[in-house]
């Protein structure tokens, strides 16, 4: 088992109630990073670069470069201009986040404060999902901290460096984990998505420039200053930089987080989860959070978990929610279940979303039911073009992709529901 | 309308937000006032309105829109039980059933003492400690078997 070099989790202790605190992350060499950016006062542009060099790909899903999204906040600008931090996971198997704001927050202050300096944002905002309270109230708190012990505030460090970060807290709508709905939000808003172009670097947060980074992308960024970001690169693979928590959920023995180099094989990964609950087969895998394609388990052991290889392997890394499933799973049953999530989350401004995640939930929901037709699975190919590329976010696509991996790889377990009208698992 | 301990929330809430953008705190300004009612009456969401200096429509849009909003009265508690894929793997949809079982109702429904609303939820960001359930939208619930559900509702009923 590969003992590996820890970026966010290290050293943070969830059984010791006091391991969170200001105090015990001032010990972890907590806040070192901002200290040293203001003492030797670094310029903005060269943190940015310091960045680049890491390879650090966004965390919350889509995986773009994280300097490079840094480098369209424009330099000029004389108004304010926002960072935000995406808090609000709830993509299905996706629980990292909630672990690094409530056992290392200060992680992500620090990462935000450092993110507010170089691209010269005076005010944040951390947006966290609404179904974790306790875990907002303890950002609530970690704030509060930084700011008494000067990191955040006005003149931080005595620098002429000044950042205000609040907590905003959801309540309930996956598709605020969208970034531009996630604007929508703050500003008091439905959380519908808006058109891009512009983009929030150019128009975003009460249209002001803006940038927004997922939680664990924040995180990173610490370690990468105080160590480099050559050396951050050096812990995954090339274009694949650092290291990434995986939340592991379904059949296996030990499911939680487990942060890792990017790159470690899927097998290694599995064995760190405790291995398959009973010791049963690995029947699929979902290696990216739901809206991934799914991989059979055969493809998935011989894959490494990082984004090149996980594209080619034909799924994505996603936010880095590995779903497993065994060998006594319904593939239709689990399909169903999903499909009614993105019917339920769908905000309702398009209708090829609007009105096909319904379609596609109530076909899989007959088939599973035993009363499949034998078109319904051309129909659901059908419905899965026609929502795919034709909506303002990814919603549609993310309802659209696990249908058309399911009929690829399980198709046979779909046709014998619609002849058999039962199960054959 | 509301307590003067609401209130101040709401205006600790408000003061995160650039002056004229008061309407950033209308989430929360709902949920305070939904923790204070147990739900959102249309004059409380009017009222919100007027603080905030919003169209009470602006209003009605955010509470419908987001789901852990209520808009008719619920129970004493609220128990939201989460059965999306990774829970259901790991007896998401036991622990719902049992609930059913347990308290004599079905989702969306209340229990004939009026102490108990079931929800069934979506991700709630904890898929690591199935089955998980919410009480109240605030106390999140990890490991919950049938043992832990009878605990928990017996600390209830108390």
């Amino acid at each position: 088992m590969t003992q590996s070099v820890q970026v966010i989790l290290a050293d943070v202790n969830p059984t010791d109630p006091e391991n969170w605190r200001l105090k015990s992350y001032l010990k972890r060499d907590g806040y070192a990073a901002l200290k040293k950016i203001i003492a030797n006062k670094i310029p903005p542009e060269n943190v940015i670069e310091e960045v680049k060099k890491s390879a650090l790909r966004g965390r919350g899903g889509a995986g773009f470069p994280t300097g490079l999204k840094w480098s369209f906040m424009p330099r000029q600008y004389e108004g304010d201009k926002y960072l935000v931090c995406n808090s609000d996971e709830g993509e299905p198997g996706t629980f990292k986040d909630r672990d690094i704001m409530r056992y290392n927050p200060h992680i992500l202050i620090e990462g935000m404060a450092i993110a507010a300096y170089a691209m010269g944002a005076k005010t944040g905002y951390n947006y966290v999902h609404g179904e974790i309270w306790e875990t907002y109230e303890r950002m609530e708190e970690a704030v509060e901290e930084a700011r008494l012990a000067g990191f955040l505030g006005n003149n931080i460090l005595g620098s002429d460096f000044s950042f205000q970060l609040y907590n905003h807290h959801g309540y309930g709508a996956y598709i605020c984990g969208e970034e531009t709905a996630l604007l929508e939000s703050i500003e008091g808003k439905k959380g519908q998505p808006r058109f891009k172009p512009p983009f929030p670097a150019s128009y975003g947060l009460y249209g002001k420039p803006t940038t927004i980074n997922n939680t664990e992308t924040f995180a990173s960024v610490p370690w990468i200053i105080r160590h480099g970001g050559e050396k951050y690169l050096q812990l995954g693979k090339p274009n694949n930089g650092g290291t990434k928590i995986f939340s592991i959920s379904g059949h296996v023995n030990k499911p939680g987080n487990y942060e890792v180099p990017l790159g470690i094989p899927f097998a290694e990964l599995l064995e760190m989860a405790g291995g398959m609950r009973g010791g049963r087969k690995l029947k699929g895998c979902i290696p990216g959070g739901s809206s991934m394609p799914v991989l059979p388990g055969d493809v998935m052991m011989k894959t490494d978990m990082d984004y090149d290889s996980i594209a080619k392997a034909g799924s994505m890394l996603g936010s880095g929610a590995v779903i497993i499933m065994d060998d006594t799973t319904c593939m239709v049953r689990a399909l169903e279940r999903l499909s009614y999530f993105y019917y339920e989350e769908s905000c309702g401004q398009c209708t090829p979303c609007r009105e096909g995640t319904g379609w596609l939930y109530r076909i899989i929901n007959r088939i599973e039911h035993g009363k499949g037709r034998p078109e319904d699975l051309d129909l659901l190919d059908n419905l899965a073009d026609n929502i795919q590329g034709r909506t303002i976010c990814a919603l549609g696509d993310a309802a659209a992709m696990p249908v058309r991996a399911m009929l690829q790889h399980f198709r046979d377990e779909f046709v014998y529901h619609i002849e058999h009208k039962k199960c054959m698992v | 309308m509301l307590s003067t301990e609401s209130l101040e929330k709401i205006n600790r809430e408000i003061a995160k937000y650039p002056t004229d953008q008061k309407q950033s705190a209308v989430m929360s300004a709902l949920a305070i006032a939904q923790d204070e009612k147990g739900w959102l009456a249309t004059e409380t969401m009017d009222f919100i309105a007027k603080y905030l200096g919003m169209p009470a429509i602006a209003v009605y849009e955010v509470a419908t829109f987001y789901n852990m909003y209520n808009l008719k009265p619920v129970g004493k508690y609220k128990l939201t039980v989460c059965t999306n894929l990774p829970c259901a793997l790991s007896g998401g949809n036991d622990a719902a059933n049992y609930l059913k079982q347990k308290l004599g109702v079905g989702f969306n429904e209340t229990s004939a003492d009026g102490l108990f609303t079931l929800k069934e939820g979506e991700c709630m960001g904890a898929c690591g400690d199935a089955p998980v359930l919410l009480v109240n939208n605030k106390q999140m619930c990890s490991f919950m078997s049938n043992e832990q559900i009878d605990q928990l509702l017996e600390e209830l009923r108390k």
